[in-house]
């Protein structure tokens, strides 16, 4: 047997030994998700133990080091130990913007002492982040943002506005583009970490359409920021906040991942085996929905070995976000009236219409398709212009 | 092992790639059309892929051949089709040693040899309506002595009129529409009763109509299990389908590509039109359907070759999306390249000609989106 296989092995067995029976059933909603953090509650025993077994064995984070919390497994390792998951039904034991976002950039530009700080609390799931990017003038155009830090010695004073901050308000510290310098535009701006609780900052949540309130305004009045919480070097936060991005597309292409992946005919097959043009549209997608798991697979294996394009995660939350749109559309259309309930119990008040809702955000947040779309034309296809 | 090319196959496409470009790029094709070529290829092109290794690519080592995959015959027709070169390599190299497999020594030991050599063409003689639909299969070969006679008409035979073989699906028990009852079988051309009518199809390559009229072969002639021709048919089809998506990725990245040279040269409004972003999104999104096209039939070229049962499920999933991305292409292709896309001297028109009849071979998009709904229960 290969190493790999051996691996396969004892992976299999460890996740049949240690994943708790009620966290290998399927999700009921998203609200049943493990997000951590200061203020978490956690939804039953299965989810605290499953969080704390994994977090042991460093596999919140497999591909991360060993020294900051991680599971130090191989690029081909961690693909192996998420198909064990996905073939076991094991959920995800931690969902975080830590593990997506930050933790990626703080591996990449973080000093010694800010990963061994930051890191192994990202991977337990003991700080739960936000992040504070857009403003109400800046949001495609993110580099025109105005929150300003002005320089106090050994801290900044932060003030200014950020909107559509999800989570703001359950977490613990926030990852914030900071105006640093006025007079450079992309070389202007420091990326700055600091604790939600520090006096001046307060949210404001926002209700969405899905009728959800997941997101926030954000005000800073005169925030205190010590010199060290800054990630890279000043007024170079424009290179972290890139690099980041790169890896949130990636996270939020797989949007569509999981349960999003199975065949939709076969969840309506009544539906589909009465109106053939609704069946042909699903059959259609259905095809679309296994290419997007196998160009998923091809680029995961480019971008694990560093043979993809830099920026061809922007191809992917592209193409990702648009199919689960998608998704939802026909979810709709099968579930015909059905489908509008909002609020009864047998709708689970309105699971079907909320979600649909909510995957509109999909093709904006983390940078709309449009932008996705300018990304891909000029730095793949090097296409000219501006 | 990765969704990716290993460092083997990616020397494949190394010596492919220039071989092609250099001795069957789009102006061989434009040479064998304007001249009125009759037999449908180069035949001294056919030798050099024998020489070169590609026709054993399928054949197993024991046999003579290299042993290799899928995988490794999609690198071939990739280039094929990026260069648009008339060749009976999918038919005869890859469909027909696939259904070859299946049969008894003394066919492989006939056939193999003179494809490895170069010196045979085999045609399919499967479709017999102008959609594919083998299972609606109704030519009958009826017992006759220790052999069977067969009678029925087929078309979209390519280069049937200079094969040396017609590999003939046809009924021998059950009804149209009926996978049982179906048997496979190696016909002579040259056998009695056969008759070839070919026509220059929309892309310009050579394509035969046949009649057989009571042609009597014996039973050495039969591929597989009498009435369980679905099986080799089905691994027939199955190369034949990933070969020919394989091949439209190759179609369509060759057309993308003339596209965005273009896009990055012509020049209107004082600006290069590449500038313009109504085109540059419509370049991201065709290069996005591209990508998804070659991931899906790089799974499937995997799946075949590791014999995984799903391999039929994403052959379909692949031969469906690598037709809808390429026939995207060649529309974009077209349509951007303004009143010059439009001209016969100018290549992008033939990338939207051959397009159109890979998309029949073996079953159209929609054809293949459908069985992936039955295959997924509905
Ligand atoms: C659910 C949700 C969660 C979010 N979470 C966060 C978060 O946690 N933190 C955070 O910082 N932000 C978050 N955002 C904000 C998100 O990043 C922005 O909404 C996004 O970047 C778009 O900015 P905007 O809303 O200002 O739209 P605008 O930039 O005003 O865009 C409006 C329209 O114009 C188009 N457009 C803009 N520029 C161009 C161009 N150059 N070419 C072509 N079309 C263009 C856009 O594509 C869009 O269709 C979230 C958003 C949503 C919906
Ligand atoms: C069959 C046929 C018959 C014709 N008959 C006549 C005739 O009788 N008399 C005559 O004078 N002309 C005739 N024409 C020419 C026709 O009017 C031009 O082909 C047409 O105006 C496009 O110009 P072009 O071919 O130079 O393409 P281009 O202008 O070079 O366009 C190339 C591509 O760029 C796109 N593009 C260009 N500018 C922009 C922009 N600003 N924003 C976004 N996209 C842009 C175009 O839409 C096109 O897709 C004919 C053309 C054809 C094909």
């Amino acid at each position: 047997m290969t190493d790999l296989e051996t691996f396969r092995k004892e992976t299999r067995a460890w996740l049949e030994a240690n994943c708790p029976a009620e966290m290998r059933e399927p999700q009921k909603s998203e609200d049943e998700a493990c997000w951590g953090g200061r203020k978490w509650v956690f939804k039953s025993p299965a989810q605290k133990q499953w969080l704390e077994v994994m977090a042991e064995k460093g596999w919140t984070v497999p591909d991360w080091p060993k020294a900051y919390g991680g599971g130090g497994l191989s690029a081909e390792e961690a693909k192996i130990l998420r198909s064990e998951m996905a073939s076991l039904g094991c959920r995800p034991p931690l969902l975080s913007f830590g593990i997506w976002m930050l933790g990626p950039a703080l591996l990449k530009f973080g000093t010694e002492a800010q990963k061994k700080h930051y890191l192994p609390q990202i991977a337990r799931g003991e700080i739960r982040w936000c992040q504070g990017y857009s403003e109400p003038g800046s949001g495609s155009d993110l580099v025109s943002l105005q929150t300003y830090g002005e320089d106090k010695g050994d801290h900044w004073v932060v003030n200014g506005q950020k909107i559509w901050t999800s989570y703001a308000d359950k977490a613990d510290w926030i990852f914030c583009l900071v105006r640093t310098n006025k007079e450079d535009k992309y070389h202007g701006i420091s990326f700055l970490l600091f604790d939600m609780t520090t006096p001046g900052v307060t949210t404001k949540p926002i209700k969405l359409i899905s009728g959800a309130s997941p997101f926030c305004e954000t005000f800073f009045d005169n925030v205190k920021v010590p010199k060290h919480q800054i990630v890279g070097e000043l007024n170079r936060g424009w290179d972290v906040a890139k690099y980041l991005l790169g890896h949130e597309r990636e996270m939020i292409s797989g949007g569509g991942l999981g349960e999003g992946m199975a065949s939709i005919g076969a969840a309506f097959k009544d539906v589909a085996a009465e109106e053939p043009v609704l069946r042909a549209q699903m059959a259609l997608f259905d095809v679309e929905t296994m290419v997007f798991r196998a160009h998923s697979e091809r680029f995961m294996d480019d971008w694990k070995t560093g043979k993809a394009h830099p920026a061809y995660s922007n191809l992917m939350k592209y193409v990702g976000t648009e199919l689960n749109k998608k998704r939802h559309e026909l979810v709709m259309a099968a579930g015909g009236s059905d489908a509008l309930e909002w609020e009864s119990e047998r709708s689970k008040t309105g699971a079907k219409p909320r979600t649909w809702l909510r995957t509109k955000a999909n093709s904006i947040e983390g940078g709309t398709s449009e932008v996705m779309l300018n990304v891909v034309s000029k730095r793949i296809l090097e296409m000219p212009g501006a | 092992m990765g969704l990716n090319h290993t460092e083997a196959q990616a020397m494949l496409k190394d010596s492919v790639a220039p071989f092609l470009a250099e001795n069957a790029p789009v102006k061989h094709l434009r040479n064998l059309r304007d001249s009125n070529d009759q037999t449908g290829f180069a035949r001294d092109l056919w030798k050099q892929f024998a020489e070169m290794g590609f026709t054993g690519i399928l054949i197993p080592e024991a046999e003579g051949g290299l042993g290799l995959g899928h995988v490794e015959a999609g690198i071939v027709l990739e280039e094929i089709g990026r260069n648009l070169t008339p060749s009976p390599f999918l038919t005869t190299a890859v469909a027909a040693v696939e259904a070859l497999k299946g049969a008894g020594a003394h066919l492989r030991g006939e056939w193999f040899p003179r494809i490895l050599s170069g010196d045979a063409v085999i045609g399919l003689a499967i479709d017999e309506g102008a959609k594919h639909r083998p299972a609606a299969t109704a030519l009958v070969a009826a017992r006759a002595g220790n052999g069977f006679k067969l009678s029925g008409k087929k078309q979209f035979v390519v280069h049937g009129h200079v094969a040396d073989m017609l590999i003939v699906a046809a009924r021998t028990a059950g009804a149209p529409g009926e996978e049982q009852g179906i048997t496979l079988f190696a016909v002579p051309r040259d056998a009695a009763g056969v008759s070839v009518e070919a026509d220059r199809l929309v892309d310009s390559q050579l394509s035969a109509r046949v009649t057989l009229d009571g042609v009597e072969v014996t039973a050495d002639a039969v591929i597989g299990d009498v009435d369980g021709g679905w099986g080799p048919l089905g691994k027939l089809l199955d190369a034949g389908r990933i070969g020919a998506a394989a091949e439209m990725v190759g179609v369509g990245g060759g057309a993308m590509d003339m596209t965005f040279d273009y896009l990055k040269q012509r020049k209107q409004f004082g600006r290069v039109i590449g500038e313009f972003q109504a085109l540059q999104h419509r370049a991201a999104h065709l290069y996005g359907e591209m990508e998804g096209a070659r991931s899906i039939v790089l799974k499937a070229q995997h799946l075949l070759d590791d014999g995984d049962p799903r391999a039929e499920l994403f052959v379909a999933a692949a031969k469906a999306k690598a037709g809808l991305a390429c026939n995207l292409s060649v529309r974009e292709g077209v349509q951007m390249h303004g009143g010059i896309g439009m001209t016969d001297e100018y290549d992008i028109g033939l990338y939207m000609k051959r397009d159109r009849a890979l998309a029949e071979f073996f079953g159209d998009s929609y054809f293949h989106a459908d069985r992936v709904a039955r295959m997924n229960g509905y």
